[in-house]
């Protein structure tokens, strides 16, 4: 299978994700849509790192997992606890800093 | 004693302290417990003043004579250091005797004449912060130290001018009088980083001996003299810096005695004569000095002769008789100087004490005018008034004779025009006998011309004051004999004590074509005619007085002291205020502060604007941010 057709499917699969964060009002549907354009660079780049026969792009992909793991733990926590402030899970709901 | 030298200025500085911060406590305590402060350190002087008698002809070539008392540093990084060190020698020792022996005579004084003042236990603190400061001057071992003291009388003399200060033509010649010593002081400031540009070190007797050797330029060393000379204008009050003098008359009257007559203004005298290595080796910084001498002794004596207010008169004669200490230094007589300032310091203290006395008397009248007939009424001020007119005048034996005498002989010496300055001089020794027997004769003789009220109240002043006038007239009297003339076959005393500080410049400045006895002899006769001849035209006019026709002419503008105030005013004042105001308006507000208030509302504007952006709506965040990212995108790839 020609690379391209990975290529093109990272593109799609990070377009998407994109247009779920700024379309989407939901909290957690935000938050996958970033996990999405996170996984759209991996593939992104172990395509790259096939097609050059170089390791380092795969390594680049394993420290991504990790802070995309990491980034979600905290993400979901937040999402947590403004679910326990507001009983909602709309990001629009919070456009004021103060109270 | 020499090495406890230390304790000359720090009994004042205690007393200072004492007074000062007791100043509310303390009554009537603060004005003796401040004399004792001067007396303990004129022990001290006295002390130390025997003992240096007995350094003559040790050590080698003028500068062994003196030694140096180190007490602290206080500056030492990398080559320059700043010592807290006293030089005690011929020159330093006698003045302490002066500055502290009349100042004692002086606090004697005012604690009778300020008796009755709110402000008692200020007024000492501020005297005795004033000998401190006069004395670290004198004392100083270098420039650093000298500078000090300077600055420390400049201080006390706004402030003892301004001592009234609820006046406010008082508190405007305080600060007229600081102004023009700052003039100066800034003068003396570039000498003396002059200085140390080139040595490297500030010391008195390392200077001596660098400068001596001649590795300086003398175009170098003229523009170091002449710019100490300035320093010494303002606070020796000499053209054309001398106008604050008479202005610091609104001090009360002991202060004038003290400090703009026998002390303050001799600083100008003693920095010149300390820096007699450098003025040696700058003959036209000499020159410039017995000019200016030469013409602020006779303008100022113009002025006197017009002038109605008893301790006008007086201040303008000081400016006058500085004017004569300066012709001694110009025409390299160190020693003729030094000796008027002596003997200058005796009379001149007598003579604004005994107007003291006057003032007192007269229920605080200054006005000659409005005087008269005194002498009835007040026999011990007006004998010693007398005493001091006479010896202002020149008359022998009495000490103002001899010193001046002395100045105008050396100026005669100096060559050709030695003749022409020396007839200038008499004609201003000529006003000087005729302005103080003006004085003499309209304060204390002919009719008493003042209110019935206070011709009732008319006394003699308290012990307390008489005695300093007393110990001041036969002072005046006999302080002559430190210097008698070589005809009389006496040892000039005064020359053999400051020979070995002075020796250089001594040797290097032989006296040209020095004068036979016969020649002398003929100069003190003229000099005595010329007296006499001032006091008879004094006599002349002034013995009947009676409140004179407006002056016209000469004698109006004289009496307007030449409008030098006048003069200054509108090509100084004037200007700097109209470019203050041209400042103030077009740089200040419109520049600065425009440029200043126009970053702060450019901010507060542009905030106002941007604002509407922090909606708080996360999807617009968003948004913003990808379009950013996508902006970013472009950049990179169709722009660079």
């Amino acid at each position: 299978m020609p690379s391209q057709y990975y290529l093109f499917l990272s593109l799609a699969l990070f377009c998407i994700g994109v247009m779920g964060v700024l379309m989407r009002r939901n909290a957690i549907i935000i938050l996958m849509c970033i996990e999405l354009m996170l996984n759209a660079v991996n593939l992104l780049m172990v395509t790259f790192s096939k097609m050059h026969n170089h390791a380092d792009a795969q390594i680049f992909v394993f420290f991504i997992m990790v802070v995309a793991a990491a980034e979600v733990s905290v993400g979901l926590s937040v999402v947590v606890l403004m679910y326990r402030k507001t009983h909602s899970i709309d990001v629009n709901i919070l456009n004021r800093l103060k109270n | 004693m020499i090495q406890v030298a230390w304790l000359v200025p720090l009994f004042p500085l205690l007393g200072f302290l004492i007074t000062g911060l007791g100043r509310n406590k303390l009554g009537a305590l603060s004005g003796w417990i401040a004399s004792f402060a001067v007396l303990a350190s004129f022990l001290v002087s006295l002390g130390i003043f025997l003992e240096v008698q007995h350094l003559h002809g040790e050590g080698e070539e003028g500068t062994g004579a003196s030694i140096i008392v180190p007490v602290y540093e206080y500056i030492n990084s990398g080559t320059m250091t700043a010592q807290i060190s006293f030089q005690i020698d011929a020159l330093s020792s006698l003045f302490l005797l002066v500055i502290t022996g009349i100042g004692f005579l002086i606090h004697i004084y005012s604690i009778s004449y300020m008796s009755h003042d709110d402000g008692y236990g200020k007024f000492f603190a501020y005297l005795n912060l004033f000998i401190f400061s006069m004395l670290l001057l004198v004392m100083g071992a270098n420039y650093v130290l000298m500078f000090v003291g300077w600055e420390g009388v400049g201080l006390c003399s706004y402030l003892l001018i301004g001592f009234w200060y609820k006046n406010t033509e008082y508190t405007n010649a305080a600060k007229k009088a600081f102004v023009m010593n700052r003039i100066g002081d800034l003068g003396f400031l570039i000498g003396i980083l002059m200085l140390f540009s080139k040595f490297n070190t500030l010391n008195f007797t390392d200077l001596q001996a660098a400068i001596s050797s001649g590795q300086i330029s003398v175009g170098y060393l003229t523009a170091i003299a002449l710019c100490f000379f300035i320093g010494a204008t303002g606070k020796s009050a000499q053209i054309p810096l001398f106008t604050w003098l008479p202005d610091a008359m609104a001090g009360p009257t002991p202060v004038s005695a003290l400090i703009h007559a026998a002390t303050m203004v001799t600083a100008g005298i003693y920095m010149v004569t300390r820096s007699h290595f450098i003025y040696t080796l700058a003959p036209v910084a000499q020159q410039v000095i017995l000019i200016i001498g030469l013409a602020t002794a006779l303008i100022a004596a113009t002025i006197a002769t017009m002038q109605n207010d008893i301790k006008k008169v007086l201040a303008y004669s000081t400016v006058s008789q500085l004017g004569f200490m300066f012709m001694a230094l110009g025409a390299g007589a160190y020693v003729a100087a030094v000796f008027h300032v002596v003997t200058h310091a005796f009379f001149k203290a007598l003579l604004f004490l005994g107007s003291g006395s006057v003032i007192h008397a007269m229920g605080g009248e200054q006005d000659i005018r409005k005087m008269g007939g005194l002498k009835s009424s007040m026999k011990i001020t007006y004998l010693t008034f007398l005493i001091g007119c006479v010896a202002i005048a020149g008359i022998p034996p009495l000490s103002g004779f001899f010193s001046k005498d002395e100045i105008l002989m050396s100026v005669f010496k100096l060559g050709q025009y030695g003749k022409i300055f020396w007839v200038l001089g008499m004609l201003a020794a000529l006003m000087t006998a005729y302005y103080m027997f003006r004085l003499l004769f309209v304060t204390f003789h002919g009719e008493f011309r003042g209110t019935a009220d206070q011709k009732h109240h008319l006394h003699e002043s308290p012990a307390l004051m008489t005695i300093p006038l007393v110990i001041l007239a036969l002072l005046s009297a006999f302080g002559g004999m430190l210097g008698l003339p070589a005809i009389t076959g006496a040892p000039h005393l005064l020359e053999e004590f400051l020979e070995p500080v002075l020796k250089t410049s001594l040797v290097a400045h032989p006296m040209v074509n020095a004068l036979s006895h016969n020649a002398e002899i003929v100069l003190m006769g003229l000099a005595v005619m010329i007296a006499i001849m001032g006091i008879s035209m004094g006599w002349f006019y002034y013995k009947k007085y009676n409140a004179d026709s407006e002056p016209k002419g000469l004698a109006k503008m004289a009496q307007g002291k030449w409008y030098f105030d006048e003069i200054y005013h509108a090509i100084i004042v004037k200007p700097l205020l109209v470019l203050s105001k041209f400042m103030e308006r077009w740089i200040e507000k419109s520049g600065i502060d425009a440029l200043v208030n126009g970053v702060g509302k450019l901010i507060q504007a542009s905030g106002d604007r941007l604002r509407y952006l922090q909606s708080g709506l996360v999807g617009f965040y968003l948004f913003m941010m990808v379009l950013g990212i996508i902006l970013l995108f472009a950049l990179q790839i169709w722009i660079l």
